[in-house]
């Protein structure tokens, strides 16, 4: 379908496009057998200009917004999400300083994270807090001119590999959720070191790693923010980056559309393709009407996020719950229509299949993503808001 | 350094069809594509600059929709792009082009250096490369594989033989063709792209560049093709039958006459 995009956003989805093909394609299968970090791909995306798709320019970007970025998940995810969520986490640790840091902060980290230079990554997950945000451990005390960081955090994307940590720390337990604060800490940091390196299910390109605080000192002016301000630096954070990690579906599950019906049109049984089989038409066209319907929503929410409306949580949720929903049915439907071949690893869609999961835990589970969706539905249905809702 | 780099527009023939009728290429709906070697000399251009500063200008003659391919060229660094258009160039072969364009880069800025694609994956011919250098008397280096150093005037480099490289230290002006050893070209990037889209782009005549009438287009091609025919396909493969000991024997008997082994 055509979404009547920018003459700019054609451009962005081209050369994506382009890189996917040329660059990614041909490595894919060996990146997920060696799970080996893609840095030769994030430089190539570096020098594509495409890390800064929606930073202003002056802070080194294109000037775009959620929508350019969205595109370039998209595009890039249709050969590899694990390649497009290390692109992708990037963002995520730079938002919270886009959105909430200073004119110097700003000026300080996001033209290396505009230009690729160095990646970000955004620290919130904890052995025991991920959907609970409250049960954070890590924490910041101040000393001076400084804090201290003490503590673990779990699962971090880029972990290791990039050079800009935005991290959520408690400044405050007694004040639980509220007492958390966000912190700028760069790699090289006396006191922050990194742990073993995850073995996945899948996504197996992309670096996870745990981050080590001890006695971690870090300057004050690295504080986002105010102090007590973490909860809502990660809320808005997240309503900002879950539409990546919604593109990342559309084009994961374009990908094993790609992939299905090019298989089955060569694939002959009972003496004829089995795209003659309505049994298989049927598959794919439910496929990709629900992979079109995801697709629709993306660009919808992207274009409505883009015009700066204050309140984004419930739409970003809803997208990211049901583009990610769509790409986990859509790539196992994919294997299926390839029956034996599909389960092979001479095939890509088994690692589809596989690397599909993890869209609907990271970023906020689909469960904690109706939390949100229907929490700020009751919010809508209360008080005056009901009447105008009815009417 | 100035530096023009030369391209053309091919047709892209990994996507190529023949009409069987005729068997000549079928060019409506083909994709134009730059000549892929001379990617490798848009490449080297930018590098060189990206080095030494300076300004890289891609020329092409072609038609109108030759642009699309400076386009592609300034989207990946290039600074200016010239287009060498007019229906007088109709027509060209390879002496009437290598005219023509040497014609054109004396018309650029104090150029020191013009670098070429080895050749056109449609003609093949290799000869606009060196066609240039003599038009413009100029030394010249083919199939370059790598530069080593460019200082005082004078550049060294390495050229691809059959049996090896040679190093030569040349005298600028130069002009030189590459091979695809040399580097790997780079992605266009979202910013060159967008300065691609708005950079107007001058259009040169016969007349602009001051060219001979008589050594330009047809007039000043003296190639003339007599006829295009795609070659018989021979058979050459003998079958060896009756029993395995014998078709063995015959074998061996029949590769040791060939000196095979």
């Amino acid at each position: 379908m055509d979404y009547l995009l920018s003459e700019e956003q054609m451009m962005i989805k081209e050369l994506a496009n382009q890189i996917a093909r040329e660059k990614i394609l041909p490595v894919r299968a060996e990146l997920d057998e060696t799970e080996e970090f893609p840095w030769e791909i994030m430089n190539i995306l570096a020098d594509s200009d495409m890390f800064g798709l929606y930073i202003p320019e002056e802070y080194g970007g294109m000037g775009g917004g959620i929508l350019d970025n969205c595109i370039a998940i998209e595009e890039i995810s249709r050969v590899c999400i694990g390649v497009s969520v290390s692109f992708a986490a990037s963002g995520l640790g730079a938002y919270p300083i886009l959105l909430y840091g200073n004119e110097e902060q700003k000026k300080t980290f996001l033209p290396s994270i505009a230009s690729g230079k160095s990646l970000a990554a955004f620290g919130l997950t904890e052995p025991d807090a991920g959907s609970d945000a409250g049960g954070i451990q890590t924490t910041a005390v101040k000393d001076g001119d400084s804090y201290i960081l003490n503590g673990t955090k779990q699962w971090i994307t880029n972990g290791g590999e990039a050079a800009t940590y935005t991290i959520i720390a408690m400044t405050d337990k007694s004040r639980g959720a509220r007492g958390a604060s966000a912190f700028i800490v760069e790699k090289g940091t006396p006191g922050f070191h990194f742990g073993k390196k995850e073995k996945k299910m899948g996504i197996r390109a992309s670096a996870t790693r745990e981050l080590i605080f001890e006695d971690c000192r870090i300057p004050a002016e690295n504080l986002l923010s105010r102090e007590g301000m973490g909860f809502i630096v990660t809320m808005k954070t997240l309503d900002k980056s879950r539409p990546g990690i919604a593109a990342q579906g559309v084009g994961l599950a374009q990908g094993a559309i790609d992939e299905a019906v090019a298989y089955a049109k060569t694939r002959i049984q009972f003496g004829k393709p089995i795209t003659s089989h309505q049994a298989i038409q049927h598959m794919l066209a439910d496929m990709t009407t629900q992979t079109e319907a995801a697709r629709s929503l993306l660009y919808s929410t992207c274009k409505f996020i883009d015009s700066n409306p204050k309140n984004i949580s419930k739409e970003a949720a809803m997208v990211k719950l049901f583009a990610t929903d769509t790409a986990m049915k859509v790539t196992i439907d994919a294997v299926q229509v390839m029956g034996g071949y599909g389960y092979m690893r001479e095939y890509p869609v088994e690692k589809m299949m596989r690397d599909a999961k993890i869209l609907q835990i990271y970023e906020g589970t689909n469960q904690i993503q109706r939390n949100v969706i229907g929490l700020e539905l009751i919010k809508e249905y209360s008080g005056k808001k009901t009447k105008a809702a009815v009417r | 350094m100035n530096i023009v780099v030369c391209i053309k527009q091919v047709p892209d023939v990994t996507d190529v069809k023949i009409d069987p009728e005729t068997n000549t290429l079928v060019r409506e709906g083909v994709p134009s594509i730059i000549n892929p070697f001379d990617m490798y000399a848009i490449e080297e251009g930018i590098r060189i600059k990206e080095r030494l500063g300076g300004t890289v200008t891609v020329l092409t003659m072609g038609p109108p929709q030759a642009e699309s391919a400076l386009r592609e060229a300034v989207s990946m660094g290039a600074d200016q792009a010239v287009l060498v258009s007019d229906r007088a160039f109709a027509g060209s072969d390879t002496l009437a082009t290598s005219y023509t364009l040497s014609t054109a880069i004396q018309k650029v800025e104090s150029v020191d250096l013009v670098i070429c694609g080895k050749q056109a994956i449609d003609g093949d011919t290799a000869q606009v490369g060196p066609g240039i250098a003599e038009n413009l008397q100029w030394g010249f280096a083919a199939y370059v594989r790598k530069i080593e150093e460019i200082k005082d005037n004078t550049i060294r480099l390495e050229r691809l033989m059959d049996d090896g490289y040679d190093i030569l230290e040349v005298s600028l002006p130069l002009v030189m063709t590459v091979v695809k050893e040399i580097n790997q070209p780079r992605l266009p990037s979202l910013k060159g792209k967008m300065r691609a889209r708005k950079m107007e782009i001058p259009v040169w005549s016969a007349d602009d560049i001051g060219a001979d009438p008589d050594r330009i287009g047809l007039k000043g091609s003296p190639t003339k093709v007599w006829k295009v025919f795609t070659p018989e396909f021979r058979h050459q493969g003998e079958m060896i039958e009756g029993e395995s000991q014998d078709q063995v024997e015959r074998l061996v008997s029949e590769v040791r006459r060939l000196k095979i082994v």
